[in-house]
């Protein structure tokens, strides 16, 4: 089997703060990981090569410091890496970055199936794995919490919805986005360690990919964000000090209203 | 002009308040003034950082042509049990607020038999419902509901496409928006029109919620979002509205798909989904353990509400998931929202910050809670907790 994994470097935004002035991040000393959901994508992948036998490629698009994000992919076991990268790229949103990861995944040819994180924990959008889908026109199951069975013509993924759960048998090439609940991510081998360390990932940019600045970077999103600012502060009311006695009884008085004072 | 981002020099003076401002490392200085590096992602963070407005980002002006033709807003109802769910009638009503007096709300209704009572629709502010029935749509499968989409939009030229931020919505419109090579926001939590541009301008929070970014679709149509549930306010049904009724006729090769439902498994239990409640008592990492949760039922259940969590209390195994709120959790905004060693954390707020009223309960003086609280109460929760509880029976009897 041919798999591919699309992953994301992210700032690790449970470190992010704000200048609440101009609305904008502090970074400084905020580390860049892998993007946590997409650990979960690549060790479904990897457990699915285990079993079936056949190559991981991990691909990322970003700036050329991403690489460290295809090494530590490596490190856990993925057999190839490939990094997108081109000024050309910079600015894209979703549309413009799912058309680019589609490029590369028909360059690589044969791919069986292509999974992604649930999302990415900088944008949140969850929309990249189903616009690659589109981009190829092949299915996708989203929200992805287990991996049933695998066969080289199908597989059966229970997609979690908000009712329950869908159990799908999708025909392949197919993309799916997986959820923290599918796995856990195993821990870097000493041999992937030392792979990763020798590892050079392939660089591909727009004209490797035959893409036209229409098509990609900031010129080919259709999107564009205009403002940044902080969220709305709520103002703060009032704060209680007492004995536990006089604060429920405080809280009493608010929460029952009339009615307590029957 | 190319796209890309420009230091105007003659600005610039080197304070270095955009470099901090930079997720990727890609500004520095070099002799007093900020240099852009190739690993700039051209993500715009920088623009509002810098004081003297040094720093802009050129977007590709133009290819405006081809936006004529498009009128109206379509809103993708989404069905539960065969009625339209709670986050449908929330997107009307938004809908509905944003078409003004000169637009019209068209729900689209994807279903397996046209008896799906359109009415609701209209009521709740649609003014024309376009059903698309067939026994194949009868579950929501992606290829043929997009197949649908598609065809609707295609045939419908609306200016505006809004779906709710649901797993439904979350998968179906990020494949038509790219079938239909036009831009599409996740997740939006505030909508609105500019009067100048009329172009819909979409906020959502990003980066773990710590920033709003106002995002815009200005070259292509229709303009697309989800919409994150429970946070736009549906309107009071009015059963005098009238609406008008068509069929969008859904051919053969709509059907096609190659993924097949083997079987669907339901999740049990029916305790008030926490998007509907009107009172929370909600539990946090300061509740030590599962077994403490059994007051907060207590004082749920005296409150007629239900019980939430923060993602520390889930994550813990305390409380199943279904019951968290926040950025990866659920969105609420009940009448009162009751915060029991709950820290405040950014992610937890923009899931609760539009309830009514919020009580919070931390020993902590300086939890961030209570910088936006609406009561704050300084204190160890497990002696509040039991003494409002009494004091709650005590006035009842
Ligand atoms: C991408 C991302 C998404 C996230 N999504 C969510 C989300 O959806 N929802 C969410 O909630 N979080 C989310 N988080 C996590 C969030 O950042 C916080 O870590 C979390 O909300 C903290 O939960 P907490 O307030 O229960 O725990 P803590 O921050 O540990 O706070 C516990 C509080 O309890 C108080 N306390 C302890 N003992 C007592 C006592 N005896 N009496 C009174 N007070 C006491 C303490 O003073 C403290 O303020 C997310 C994080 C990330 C990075
Ligand atoms: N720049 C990128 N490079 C590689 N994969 C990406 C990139 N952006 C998004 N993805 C993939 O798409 C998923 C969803 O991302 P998002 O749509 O940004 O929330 C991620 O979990 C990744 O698997």
């Amino acid at each position: 089997m041919k798999f591919v994994v699309a992953v994301k470097q992210v700032p690790d935004t449970a470190e992010v703060r704000i200048d609440h002035e101009r609305g904008t991040l502090i970074r400084d000393g905020v580390p860049s990981i892998l993007n946590p959901f997409d650990t979960y994508a690549l060790e479904e992948a990897l457990k699915w090569r285990d079993t079936l036998g056949g190559t991981v490629t991990v691909i990322t698009m970003g700036p050329p410091q991403a690489e460290a994000v295809l090494t530590e992919a490596i490190s856990m076991g993925a057999d190839e890496g490939i990094l997108l990268t081109d000024r050309a790229f910079a600015g894209s949103d979703t549309w413009a970055t799912s058309h680019t990861i589609a490029e590369a995944v028909r360059k690589i040819t044969g791919v069986d199936a292509v999974f992604c994180g649930k999302q990415a924990i900088d944008g949140d959008t969850a929309q990249t794995g189903p616009g690659i889908a589109a981009s190829l026109d092949w299915p996708q199951v989203t929200f992805v919490g287990r991996v049933r069975e695998m066969t080289d013509r199908s597989m059966v993924c229970e997609r979690y919805v908000e009712t329950g759960i869908q159990v799908l048998r999708v025909t392949l090439p197919a993309v799916i986005t997986v959820l923290k609940d599918a796995n856990v991510p195993r821990i870097p081998s000493l041999r992937g360690k030392m792979r990763a360390r020798t590892f050079k990932p392939v660089a591909w940019g727009a004209l490797d990919l035959g893409l036209t600045p229409g098509e990609t970077g900031l010129e080919g999103s259709p999107t564009k964000v205009v403002t940044t600012a902080t969220p709305e502060a709520r103002a703060g009311g009032s704060i209680h000090r007492g004995t536990p006695g006089e604060l429920a009884s405080i809280m009493a008085d608010l929460l029952l209203g009339r009615e307590g004072t029957r | 002009m190319t796209a890309g981002l420009e230091i105007l020099l003659d600005k610039c003076v080197g304070c270095g308040a955009c470099l901090s401002s930079c997720p990727t490392d890609a500004l520095s200085l070099e002799g007093g003034k900020a240099v852009v590096s190739p690993s700039c992602t051209l993500c715009g963070m920088c623009v509002n950082s810098c004081p003297l407005d040094a720093i802009v980002l050129h977007h590709v002006i133009g290819g405006t042509s081809g936006l004529e033709g498009f009128s109206g807003i379509m809103v993708v109802a989404e069905l539960r049990d065969g009625r339209p769910d709670r986050s449908t009638l929330e997107l009307l009503g938004e809908a509905r607020r944003l078409a003004g007096v000169n637009r019209r709300v068209t729900a689209l209704l994807i279903c397996a038999a046209p008896s799906d009572n359109p009415g609701t629709l209209v009521q709740y502010g649609a003014d024309r419902v376009l059903t698309a029935a067939h026994p194949a749509l009868a579950h929501y499968l992606t290829e043929p509901y997009a197949a649908v989409l598609l065809h609707a939009v295609r045939a419908d030229r609306p200016e505006i496409v809004l779906a709710a931020a649901t797993t439904q919505g979350r998968d179906l419109m990020p494949r038509v928006a790219k079938l239909l090579d036009t831009g599409l926001t996740a997740d939006c939590t505030e909508l609105g029109i500019d009067p100048e541009t009329g172009l819909l301008m979409q906020t959502r929070p990003a980066f773990g919620g710590n920033i709003m970014a106002t995002i815009v679709c200005d070259r292509t149509r229709p303009q697309m979002s989800t919409v994150r549930p429970g946070v736009m306010k549906k309107l009071e049904p009015d059963p005098s509205r009238r609406g008008v009724l068509e069929n969008l006729t859904v051919t053969g090769s709509m059907t096609i798909c190659r993924t097949s439902l083997e079987e669907f498994i339901p999740t049990g239990g029916s305790e008030v989904d926490l998007t509907e409640a009107e009172v929370i008592v909600s539990g946090g990492r300061g509740m030590k353990g599962p077994e403490n949760y059994e007051m907060l039922h207590e004082l749920a259940g005296l409150l007629g509400g239900s019980v939430g969590a923060s993602r520390a209390a889930v994550d813990s195994g305390w409380i199943p998931y279904p019951r968290q709120v926040g950025q990866t959790g659920k969105t609420v905004q009940p009448k009162r929202y009751i915060a029991v060693g709950i820290s405040g954390a950014v992610q937890h707020r923009v899931g609760m910050q539009s309830s009514d009223e919020i009580f919070a309960v931390n020993r902590d003086p300086d939890a961030p809670i209570f910088t936006f609280a609406t009561h704050g109460f300084v204190g160890d929760l497990f002696e509040v907790i039991p003494a409002l509880i009494s004091e709650i029976k005590r006035r009842r009897s």
